[in-house]
């Protein structure tokens, strides 16, 4: 989406793509006081709740670098030197580095599997008709909106009898299973906007169905899939009550359940700055994707909304 | 076109059809069954027992307390944040300042900055915000009311989340700020597509800001802000509410089970104290509640649909 940074003549904002150069009339002149007080106001505001979102990550970041007895002695001084050796302690004792890798082999598998699973089932529900259709399809989608803790307590059971109980390959498929709702109603919606001719032509070529799918249809897909592929990663790499009940092995943690854990174990083993440092650590690589994807990332996040 | 479809459809539906009925669905046919029944979770044994769940869960304190709060949450924090939402999106998109020969409507300067940085909280992980807001939240050496203290309000040292009437309060304060953010960004997207020719009408009309706000930009936003509001109360009443009440308050469930939702006591009372089938009974309660907020929030908000 467009943003107004330059104060060019152009209703960037209004999605109108005729360049309007002039406004019709001028606007009253009272109106240009009260757009004076209304400037300062609205920007006073938006600084306000600016500072109110940045403060805390800022005051956790500077947090990681302090030792014990000033995050409690002094919590908003400045940290005496910079304490590196609370995030060394933080990837090797705490377990960070291993809770990372899980999350990464979770978080990886899942994703690729959610997006080929969801893309054909979408392209099928999309692109076919056939008896069920309509019921399939609603099936997905009526998963949206029910309280997953309800299927949570025979979920334990079932993924358990399967052996699948504190696996990082169980977890994965509980992953998919559960991020498939929203990719098929989105993929869906995604794959009736593309041309149906493209493919026609493909099948008359020869190409069997399968073929048209991967060689043709996907490669068209390819913004839709960026879009739900951004909201899925973010959805698992920030997952926490599906793996809180369905991965009780310690070393099997993925990042979210293991700081969490590394927190309630500081009553007894008393490393605050370690745990800080594990904090930020999790929050900075997904920060820093969203600074530099950010477009993408906000219009995979919003994009289901908007539908 | 016919040639091998439905051998193609049987294909390609079979895994993801199969992976979402074995793990979604039949969870969800199995915990109503359940709920009849005197599973405890640990044993495979257990026979029918009608409804007895069910009054037992009408005669339980903790229920009712649990389904209250969760209530509060779908009711209170839509509202907060979309109305905040709202505001500041309208302020970034339409409170900027005429200038000569510009467009009758626009953002303030710096626009796009701030809905990037409104969006951080949306991007991290709730437990990791719900931790972090722990220890801000901390009586003694929290930065919270060390903050109140270096601004020399000594006597105002809450213990937030110790304190059975705040708790709460502060549980939900966390969610509204995690998901601001994410409603700003998405109302800005639905503001950009309304017409810029409807703000010329309505200042030529003379409206103020005001009018203009609730005669054209919330009719026009209507339907974005309504299913917002069903997004955000699915998520108030499920895995939002249990990451930050169960990481955030002692217990979990607060001091005198002042923050306890029904998503965590479901969780509690399945993994904790071994009764599974009261806890699916639960469950199926947050269901009928989650469904019936749904529909209400879709029927109360009907209207016209309108075109522009």
């Amino acid at each position: 989406m467009k943003t107004t940074e330059t104060p060019a003549p152009v209703p960037a904002e209004s999605g109108v793509p005729v360049a309007k150069t002039d406004a019709p009339a001028r606007p009253p002149r009272r109106a240009d006081k009260e757009g004076t007080t209304l400037n300062v106001f609205s920007h006073g505001v938006l600084v306000i709740w600016a500072i109110l979102v940045v403060m805390p990550l800022l005051w956790a970041v500077m947090t990681s670098f302090k030792d014990d007895s000033a995050i409690f002695g002094s919590p908003w001084s400045l940290p005496d030197r910079l304490h590196f050796d609370n995030w060394s302690r933080a990837w090797t004792e705490a377990n960070m580095s291993d809770y990372f890798l899980n999350t990464v082999l979770v978080v990886g598998g899942s994703l690729i599997g959610t997006l080929v699973l969801g893309s054909m089932a979408a392209y099928v529900l999309a692109r076919f008709d056939f008896p069920g259709n309509r019921f399939i399809y609603f099936l997905f989608i009526g998963g949206m909106s029910f309280p997953i803790m309800l299927a949570l307590v025979p979920l334990f059971y079932v993924v358990n009898n399967m052996g699948l109980l504190n696996t990082i390959h169980g977890l994965i498929l509980v992953y998919i299973a559960y991020s498939l709702p929203f990719t098929v109603f989105f993929l869906t919606a995604f794959f009736r906007t593309l041309p149906t001719s493209v493919a026609e032509a493909a099948f008359v070529d020869g190409a069997s169905h399968s073929r048209t799918f991967f060689q043709i249809m996907l490669p068209m897909a390819k913004p839709g899939l960026i879009s739900v592929g951004i909201f899925n990663f973010l959805g698992q790499w920030n997952q926490y009550m599906l793996p809180t009940v369905l991965n009780t092995d310690p070393d099997k943690r993925v990042l979210t359940q293991g700081l969490v854990q590394l927190a309630v174990s500081q009553g007894y083993k008393g490393d605050w700055s370690g745990l800080f440092a594990g904090l930020v650590m999790a929050m900075l690589p997904v920060l820093a994707a969203y600074i530099v994807f950010q477009r993408q990332v906000v219009q995979g996040l919003t994009a289901g909304a908007l539908k | 076109m016919q040639h091998g479809k439905y051998r193609f459809i049987v294909g390609f539906l079979a895994l993801p059809l199969g992976l979402y009925a074995l793990f979604v669905v039949w969870p969800f046919i199995q915990s109503i069954y359940y709920s009849f029944t005197d599973w405890t979770g640990l044993s495979p044994e257990f026979k029918m027992v009608g409804l007895d769940n069910y009054r037992r869960m009408l005669d339980d304190e903790i229920f009712w307390k649990s389904l209250q709060h969760s209530l509060m949450f779908a009711v209170v924090l839509p509202l907060v944040t979309i109305s905040l939402a709202l505001f500041f999106a309208f302020m970034i998109n339409v409170g900027g300042r005429r200038r000569k020969g510009g467009p009758v409507i626009s953002g303030v300067r710096g626009s796009s900055f701030y809905k990037i940085v409104y969006f951080f909280p949306q991007v991290l992980s709730i437990a990791i915000v719900a931790l972090l807001f722990a220890f801000a939240y901390n009586p003694d050496s929290g930065a919270i009311n060390s903050l109140l203290r270096g601004i020399g309000l000594d006597s105002v040292q809450p213990l937030w989340l110790g304190d059975p009437g705040l708790a709460l309060w502060c549980v939900m304060a966390v969610l509204v700020w995690s998901t601001v953010g994410f409603f700003v960004v998405l109302f800005s997207a639905g503001m950009a597509s309304i017409p810029a020719d409807l703000y010329e009408a309505a200042l030529l009309d003379g409206a103020g800001r005001a009018a203009t706000f609730f005669r054209i930009t919330l009719p026009l936003l209507w339907d974005t802000v309504q299913s917002g509001w069903v997004y955000m109360g699915i998520l108030a009443l499920g895995a939002e509410s249990f990451a930050v009440v169960q990481i955030m308050t002692t217990g979990p469930g607060g001091p005198d089970y002042s923050t306890t939702v029904m998503v965590l006591y479901v969780y509690q009372k399945a993994f904790r104290d071994g009764q599974a089938a009261y806890a699916t009974t639960i469950g199926v309660a947050l269901l009928v509640v989650t469904l019936a907020f749904a529909a209400l929030v879709m029927r109360l908000g009907r209207r016209e649909r309108l075109e522009y």
